[in-house]
């Protein structure tokens, strides 16, 4: 199995050299990583190539990592059911930066782009339809990213003096909790009360743990 | 007579009707009594599943996915647990191999009477809905003596299923996988050759294989376009690869063959069925790693270690090392997948949840077009929609 996923990670990349930024294979899966803008070269190629036939789009969505400089991955899932193989392809892209769509390779992108818009704001250019799916009319903001509360920022209810259905700032009776379960023997990155006395020559013995 | 310019009529339907299966608000554009444009608005049920899930350590997420689509909830489960255990790369124990895919099996019948009977229900008929209800409510009392509740069961846990199947129930599941044939054969005698429910069904929303594909369908939906296409058989996982039994494919790719392919599918689940109960090994049914699965609670009395264990793994849980993985199982509806991002902390850092719904919601509009008002409910129907898993 592990073979043939790499032997086909190999032969995508040779075929498209220019647009493939590498391959991983981890889990029994496959994973290609490619530049943004060659991104319909590539499903098309996996789509029609006779040794990939990637004929089903199975799924598009987004990763948030806000810490990078590109900070989101669109990340397609492709399935071949006459090679019974799979690829993820992957891309990461900025914030204010379009993705073409891929709804020209496959009619069942329309939605999941739709969705990854919603979610976090990846806009795809060309896109036919691109309105907001999951989320209320009129909503606004992007929920799956990491920057937005779990709690969200509005809650509605209805009021009887106004008769409808009113939009309110969130209001928490009790601060939202978060707890850090993390122990503190692995992983642990916060100053403890008091760690600041231990002399700051020694901090970088320290942070190792 | 002079021509009159006819203005088209917007009609909304939903988002509370009862042949919408939930939520749904679809607002279909009308030439007279034909569909032109059908645009489904979902996420009225949207409870950011996804989200919460990222707040959530790995064993807290499993109730999520019983919560999806309802219907069916442990196959969910089995997704994700799939996923964990990749990521974790622990081996499940042969019995709990086994009972989960009893239990998928029995969830596959569950779905499929579900839909089956209110699908008739929609288009005319409605004893089905009465007689299966009942049959339903047998296999939700074997839910519920496995897990305690008859429809979140958070019963597959990753690591293997929660516990053990209490005394008697294996002797009664197959005492009534003797008796279901009957149901399906009395279903059949009021549906199959049905005058009636087969002018609303046949040659009404046909997708042929290349469309089904380029629309993403998965599950019975493709096979009915005739595609032989079934997870369990081509990417098996647990003990799928033992068993004996057949993939039935449609011909037409209408919702009548979407309907004759669940029907055989309700007979396929009961041979895996009754193969899980004869071929089933003793032994747990859990991974018997404590690092990953809480000790028995009779353990915990006499045990410092074991309940050092149990406190880790219900506070802080336990921490699952950094990698990706997209694992997918032929839940009754498709094919349901998790891909799961884990960080090396005991939250996933992304949890994107693959619903079959979500993607034949997208194709209504191509499938009704040009399509009576009265064939959108058919359609619906034959799709075998739940919100809980389209908005999730």
């Amino acid at each position: 199995m592990d073979e043939a996923l790499k032997d086909l990670g190999d032969y995508i990349a040779a075929a498209l050299p220019q647009d493939v930024n590498g391959i991983h294979t981890a889990n029994g899966q496959l994973e290609v990583s490619v530049r943004a803008d060659a991104i319909i070269k590539v499903l098309t190629f996996l789509r029609d190539d006779s040794n990939c036939l990637f004929k089903v789009l199975i799924d598009i969505c987004g990763v948030d990592y806000p810490e990078r400089a590109e900070r989101f991955d669109v990340v397609y899932a492709l399935l071949s059911m006459s090679q019974n193989q799979r690829v993820r392809v992957k891309l990461s892209v900025g914030e204010d930066v379009p993705v073409p769509t891929a709804t020209t390779v496959y009619s069942a992108a329309g939605w999941f782009e739709r969705e990854t818009w919603d979610m976090y704001g990846i806009y795809f250019a060309d896109h036919p339809d691109l309105r907001r799916i999951l989320t209320d009319y009129g909503f606004e903001g992007h929920p799956m990213r990491k920057d937005f509360p779990l709690t969200g920022r509005v809650e509605v209810r209805y009021d009887e003096t106004q008769k409808r259905v009113v939009y309110d700032p969130v209001k928490l009776t009790q601060d939202f909790r978060s707890f850090d379960f993390l122990s503190p023997w692995e992983g642990m990155n916060e100053i403890l009360p008091g760690d600041e006395k231990a002399s700051a020559d020694e901090e970088e013995g320290a942070e190792g743990a | 007579m002079s021509e009159v310019a006819i203005k088209n009529l917007t009609l909304n339907f939903g988002p509370q009707h009862p042949a919408a299966h939930g939520v749904l608000r679809l607002v279909l554009e009308m030439d007279g009594e034909v569909v032109e444009r059908a645009d489904p608005h979902i996420g009225l049920l949207h409870r950011g599943t996804e989200k919460l899930i990222e707040y959530k350590t790995y064993l807290q997420a499993v109730p999520y996915f019983d919560r999806l689509d309802y219907v069916s909830p442990m196959c969910q489960e089995h997704a994700f647990a799939l996923a964990v255990e990749k990521l974790l790369e622990i081996e499940v124990p042969e019995r709990g191999q086994y009972i989960r895919v009893l239990f998928s099996e029995i969830t596959r019948i569950l779905n499929h009477i579900m839909n089956l009977t209110t699908y008739a229900l929609d288009v005319g008929a409605m004893t089905p809905l009465l007689w299966g209800f009942e049959e339903r409510e047998r296999m939700m009392e074997f839910y519920e003596r496995v897990s305690g509740a008859r429809l979140h069961a958070a019963y597959f846990r990753p690591g293997g299923v929660h516990q053990d199947l209490p005394a008697g129930l294996a002797d009664d599941i197959y005492a009534f996988c003797e008796s279901y044939p009957k149901f399906i054969d009395d279903m059949e005698s009021l549906l199959t050759e049905n005058r009636i429910f087969k002018q609303r069904t046949v040659d009404i929303g046909v997708f042929t294989a290349e469309e089904a594909m380029d629309w993403g369908m998965t599950g019975s939906t493709l096979r009915a376009s005739g595609v032989p296409w079934d997870l369990r058989k081509s990417q098996p996982y647990d003990v799928y690869d033992r068993m004996d039994f057949d993939v039935p494919v449609g011909k037409t790719g209408d919702c009548y063959a979407r309907y004759l392919v669940r029907v055989e599918e309700m007979r396929q689940s009961l041979r895996i069925i009754r193969q899980c109960l004869d071929e089933m090994p003793d032994g747990p049914v859990i991974t018997q790693n404590h690092k990953l699965t809480p000790p028995r609670r009779g353990e915990m009395k006499h045990s410092m270690e074991a309940l050092i264990h149990h406190f880790k793994l219900y506070t802080e849980g336990y921490h699952v090392p950094a990698g990706e993985t997209y694992t997918a199982v032929e839940a009754p509806k498709g094919e349901f997948g998790v891909y799961l991002v884990a960080d090396g902390t005991n939250r996933p850092y992304r949890c994107k949840i693959r619903a079959p719904g979500f993607a034949f919601m997208q194709a209504v509009e191509a499938l009704t077009k040009g399509h009576m008002l009265a064939d959108v409910p058919a359609v619906i129907g034959s799709l075998d929609i739940v919100f809980g898993e389209v908005d999730r």
